[in-house]
C-alpha cells in the first residue's frame, strides 16, 4: 500500500517525465536540446520576481513568472543571434549564465528579507524537490501533459515535417514558422512545470536524456516519441522513489542519474544502433569480407580447370590472398571446402558460392572502372550485393562484357553461357 | 535598496581580496573563453565547468579538502572526459552534438550533486549551494601572513592558474590562432587540431576547477562565455579581443562585488548580472558590430540610396521636359516636395533624405517644389550614367527581355563608381544610348 503523498508525487513525476519525454523527442530532433537548458535557467529569475511581487508563495504565479522570463531569455537569445555576430552557442551560454546569476542574486535578496521558511520554497526551484508536491501541482502537471499529448496527437504530421525538413514544410505552404513556435512553446511550458520538481539546473536533462536514449531503439518518429515518453515516465518515477528513500538526496539529480543509466543502457545494448550491436555487426561484416576474399582466391586458383575442382595448395592460396586460419575453419565448417592432403578442395556448394562472389567482384570492378565517378554514390560494397545496388540492365550489360572477355565466373567453367 | 548601505561600512580588506580572487579566476576563464567563442564551442566550456563536479566530489571524499592537488587533477580529468565523451557519442554513436553534450554534462553534474548531497549529509563542508555560489565571500577565512600582509591562501592557486593560462596562450599563440580560425588549414600544416582542441579543453578544465572553488559554477560559465562574446563584438583582432575579455572580467569582479554589497546578495550572482550588463553595452555600443552603429550605418545607407533616387528622378524629369519643350530653361523642371518625399520612401526617411539633399546643396527648394542645383545635376548625371551603362551591359551580355533591365540597374546604380563606369563604357565600346534608347549622359 503506497502512502497518499507518495502516490501523488509518483503520479506527478511520471506524468512530468512522460510530457518532457514526448516534447523532448521533438526538441532533440530540432537541435533544441540546449535551448531548453537556457530556457530553464532563464526561468529562475521569473520565479523570484513573482515571489517578490506577491510577497508569498503562489505556484501558478511563480510558474507564470518562470514562463515569462524563460521566454524572454529565449527571445533575447534568438534576437542576439539574428542582430549581432554572436553565434548560437555563445548566445545560449550568455542567456543561461546571466539569467541564472540574476535568479540566484534575487533568491538571496528574498532570503534576506523574508522569514527563513520561504527560502526553502525557492531552493526547490534550483535543484528540485518532488517530495513536496501537492495535489494542485499534480493537477497542473496532468493538465499540461494532457494538452501536450493532445497537441502532438493533432499536429503530429505537421510537427514531423517541421522537425525533419523545415524548408520543405515552408515550400509546401505550411505555416512552418508558427508551428515551430508552437513546438518551442510546448518545450517552454513543459520545462517550466518541471521546475519545482526537478529544478532549473537539470530539468533540461529530462528533455534530452529519454529522447536521446529512445533514438537508439528506433528510426521511426512515432515509435521514438512513444519510447521517449515511456522512458521519461519510468525514469522520473524511479528517480523519485530512490530519492525518497535516502535523506538529503535531491530529486532532480536523482531522476537525471536514473535517466543517464537508461541512456547508457540504450547506447550500449540497443538492438541495432547500440554499441554492442554495432561492434557485432562490424565483426560480422569483417568476417564476411574475409570469407569472400578466401573464396575468391580459391576460385581464381581453380578457374582454369573448371568444372574440375582440383586441390589448391596452401602456398598457392597464400600467394593470392592473406590467409586467415579462422576464415579457413569457417569455410570448412560451412562445407564450402574440405582440407585434403596437400591443400584444400572446393565443394559443390563452395564452388557455387565462390562463383557468385567472383561474379560480383568482377562486375563491381568493371563498373568502377567504367563509371569511376559513381564510386562515391555507392560507397563500400559487399560484392555479393552487386545485384541489389546496381540496376538490372546495367548488370546485364556488364555481364555481357565479362562474358565477351571470357572472365564471367560460372561454376560450370569459363566458357559456359550464363543462364541469366 | 538596503537603506543601511554606506561606503563607510565597507570592509576594504575583504573587498580587495574578494575582488582580486574573482578578477584572477575570471580573467583566466575569460582568456580561454575567447577561443571557445571563436571556435563556437562555448557550450563545451559550459559543459566542462558543470561536469567537473563529480571529480571535485570524489577528491573531496578522499582528501577532505577542496584545495588539494588530487582534487585538482581529478576534476581536470573529469572535465577532459566530458570533451572526450561528447566527441565519442557524436562520432561513434551518431548522437547530435548538442544532445551529446547535454547528455554528458547533465549526467555528470547530477552525479556530482548527488555525491555532494550525500557528503554534506555527513558533516562535510561542501553543499549543493556552494556548488552554485562558490565561497568567494569567505575567501579571507583561510589566509596566511606574508611579510606582514594577510593574504588568502586561495590567491596562490588562482594566480598560478592565471599565469599558466597566460603562458599557454602566449606559447601556443600561433597554433591556437590557426586552429581557431581555420582548423582545416591547421591540419594541412601538420598541426593536429585534435591536440590543440584537447589542450584547450584541458586548460578550460584547469581554469574551471580553480575558479570553481572560489567563485562557484554559475560565474565560471558566465566568465568563460560572456567576456569572450562581448570582446568579439568590440574588436576584430585576436590580441585586443583577449585584452578586452580580461578587462571585462575584471570590471565585472569590481562592480559585481559592490552591487552585491549594495543589494545584500550573492557576489557570484551579481557578477554574472554585471557581465550581462557589460555584454548588453557592448552589443549596443560596439564601434563596428554594435546595434547602434549598425543601425546608424543602415540609416546612412538608406538615406544615401533614397536621396540618390530623388536626384536621379529630378534629372530624368529635366530630360523629359527638355525633350518635350526644347529650348525651355531646365529650371522649370522641378518636382513637388510631396512627390519627392514619396519617391524617397515617405515618412521620416523621406523627410530626412530631402533635408539631407538640401543641406548638402544638391537640390534647392522653390515654391514647394525641388529642383537640382548644378552640383546636384552633376551627381545625378553620374548616377543616371551608371544606371544606363548597367542596363546596356545587362542587355549586351545577359539576353534579358527589355523590361527586366531596369530593376537590377536601379539597385546596382548606387554602387557603381567612376572606375567601374569607365570599365563598363570601354567594355561596351562607349555606347551612346541604353537598350531603351535613352541617351547615356557623359561622365
Amino acid at each position: 500500500m503506497i502512502a497518499y503523498n507518495t502516490a501523488v508525487v509518483l503520479a506527478g513525476a511520471s506524468l512530468l517525465g512522460a510530457s518532457t519525454g514526448l516534447v523532448g523527442g521533438f526538441a532533440v530532433l530540432r537541435r533544441r536540446a540546449l535551448l531548453g537548458d537556457a530556457l530553464a535557467h532563464a526561468a529562475l529569475p521569473g520565479v523570484c520576481l513573482a515571489f517578490l511581487v506577491l510577497d508569498r508563495r503562489n505556484l501558478p504565479a511563480m510558474l507564470l513568472g518562470a514562463l515569462v522570463t524563460g521566454i524572454l531569455g529565449v527571445s533575447l537569445l534568438v534576437g542576439m543571434r539574428r542582430a549581432t555576430r554572436v553565434k548560437e552557442d555563445a548566445a545560449i551560454g550568455i542567456v543561461l549564465s546571466v539569467f541564472f546569476g540574476a535568479g540566484l542574486a534575487l533568491s538571496r535578496i528574498i532570503q534576506n528579507r523574508a522569514s527563513g521558511g520561504s527560502r526553502a520554497g525557492l531552493d526547490s526551484y534550483i535543484f528540485g524537490s518532488a517530495a513536496t508536491m501537492r495535489l494542485a501541482e499534480l493537477g497542473l502537471i496532468a493538465a499540461v501533459a494532457a494538452v501536450c499529448l493532445a497537441i502532438v496527437f493533432v499536429l503530429y504530421k505537421e510537427f514531423k515535417l517541421v522537425a525533419f525538413d523545415m524548408g520543405f514544410a515552408r515550400v509546401q505552404g505550411w505555416p512552418a514558422g508558427r508551428l515551430d513556435l508552437l513546438l518551442m512553446g510546448l518545450i517552454a511550458v513543459t520545462v517550466v512545470i518541471g521546475l519545482p520538481a526537478v529544478g532549473a539546473v537539470l530539468v533540461a536533462a529530462m528533455l534530452i536524456l529519454p529522447a536521446t536514449a529512445a533514438r537508439f531503439w528506433t528510426e521511426r518518429l512515432g515509435k521514438l516519441l512513444v519510447i521517449s515518453a515511456v522512458l521519461g515516465a519510468a525514469t522520473a518515477a524511479a528517480g523519485t522513489l530512490i530519492s525518497a528513500q535516502f535523506d538529503g538526496l535531491p530529486t532532480g539529480p536523482t531522476i537525471v542519474l536514473v535517466g543517464a543509466a537508461a541512456f547508457l543502457f540504450s547506447a550500449l545494448f540497443a538492438l541495432r544502433r547500440g554499441a554492442v550491436a554495432r561492434v557485432l555487426a562490424h565483426l560480422r561484416f569483417k568476417r564476411r569480407l574475409q570469407d569472400q576474399r578466401l573464396l575468391r582466391a580459391i576460385f581464381e586458383a581453380v578457374e582454369a580447370d573448371l568444372p574440375e575442382r582440383p586441390v589448391v595448395t596452401a602456398a598457392e592460396l597464400a600467394a593470392r590472398a592473406e590467409l586467415s586460419p579462422a576464415a579457413l575453419h569457417r569455410a570448412a565448417a560451412a562445407g564450402w571446402l574440405s582440407a585434403e592432403r596437400g591443400g584444400y578442395r572446393l565443394s559443390e556448394a563452395g564452388l557455387a558460392r565462390a562463383a557468385s562472389v567472383m561474379r560480383g567482384y568482377r562486375l563491381w570492378r568493371l563498373f568502377l572502372h567504367e563509371y569511376a565517378d559513381q564510386h562515391g554514390a555507392f560507397g563500400e560494397l559487399d560484392v555479393e550485393a552487386v545485384d541489389e545496388r546496381l540496376p538490372a540492365d546495367l548488370v546485364a550489360t556488364l555481364e555481357e562484357r565479362l562474358a565477351a572477355e571470357g572472365t564471367l565466373p560460372h561454376a560450370a567453367g569459363p566458357f559456359a553461357r550464363t543462364s541469366r | 535598496m538596503t537603506s543601511e548601505f554606506s561606503f563607510a561600512d565597507i570592509d576594504w580588506n575583504q573587498a580587495v581580496w574578494t575582488i582580486a580572487a574573482a578578477a584572477l579566476s575570471g580573467s583566466a576563464c575569460a582568456l580561454l573563453g575567447c577561443y571557445l567563442v571563436l571556435r563556437r564551442m562555448s557550450l563545451l566550456g559550459d559543459a566542462i565547468s558543470h561536469a567537473i563536479l563529480p571529480g571535485i566530489a570524489v577528491a573531496f571524499w578522499y582528501g577532505g579538502t577542496t584545495a588539494a592537488l588530487p582534487m585538482f587533477l581529478g576534476a581536470v580529468a573529469v572535465g577532459l572526459l566530458t570533451a572526450v565523451l561528447t566527441e565519442t557519442l557524436r562520432s561513434a554513436a551518431g548522437v547530435a552534438e548538442d544532445a551529446a553534450m547535454g547528455v554528458v554534462f547533465t549526467s555528470l553534474f547530477a552525479l556530482g550533486v548527488v555525491m555532494i548531497a550525500r557528503l554534506s549529509a555527513g558533516q562535510v563542508d561542501l553543499d549543493p549551494d556552494c556548488v552554485l555560489y562558490g565561497r568567494i565571500e569567505f575567501v579571507l577565512n583561510n589566509s596566511m601572513i606574508w611579510r606582514g600582509y594577510e593574504i588568502p591562501v586561495a590567491m596562490l592557486p588562482l594566480s598560478a592558474t592565471l599565469a599558466a593560462t597566460a603562458l599557454f596562450v602566449a606559447l601556443c599563440w600561433k597554433e591556437l590562432k590557426i586552429a581557431s580560425f581555420d582548423p582545416a588549414l591547421a591540419t594541412a600544416m601538420g598541426l593536429s587540431a585534435g591536440v590543440v582542441h584537447y589542450l584547450l579543453m584541458g586548460m578550460v578544465a584547469v581554469a574551471s576547477v580553480a575558479a570553481f572553488d572560489s567563485i562557484g559554477s554559475v560565474i565560471v560559465v558566465a566568465m568563460l562565455i560572456v567576456p569572450g562574446a562581448a570582446a568579439h563584438l568590440l574588436t576584430d583582432r585576436l590580441g585586443p579581443m583577449l585584452a578586452w575579455a580580461a578587462a571585462i572580467a575584471c570590471v565585472s569582479a569590481v562592480l559585481g562585488y559592490f552591487a552585491a554589497l549594495y543589494y545584500n546578495t550573492v557576489v557570484a550572482g551579481m557578477m554574472a548580472v554585471v557581465l550581462g550588463a557589460e555584454f548588453a553595452l557592448a552589443a549596443l555600443l560596439a564601434p563596428r558590430h554594435g546595434l547602434i552603429s549598425r543601425a546608424w550605418h543602415q540609416l546612412n545607407l538608406t538615406l544615401r540610396i533614397v536621396s540618390e533616387d530623388v536626384i536621379a528622378a529630378l534629372y530624368r524629369a529635366e530630360e523629359t521636359s527638355a525633350a518635350l519643350a526644347p529650348g525651355a530653361p531646365q529650371r522649370d523642371a522641378g518636382i513637388a516636395w510631396a512627390a519627392c518625399s514619396r519617391l524617397a520612401g515617405g515618412g521620416l526617411t523621406g523627410w530626412l533624405a530631402l533635408r539631407r539633399l538640401l543641406a548638402c546643396g544638391d537640390v534647392e527648394a522653390e515654391n514647394r517644389s525641388l529642383r537640382l542645383t548644378e552640383q546636384g545635376r552633376h551627381a545625378a548625371q553620374s548616377l543616371v550614367r551608371s544606371h544606363r551603362l548597367w542596363e546596356a551591359y545587362l542587355g549586351e551580355h545577359f539576353n534579358l527581355p527589355l523590361d527586366h533591365l531596369h530593376e537590377p540597374a536601379e539597385r546596382v546604380e548606387h554602387y557603381i563608381g567612376p572606375k567601374l563606369q569607365e570599365r563598363l563604357a570601354s567594355e561596351l565600346a562607349r555606347p551612346g544610348v541604353d537598350p531603351h534608347g535613352k541617351e547615356i549622359p557623359p561622365s
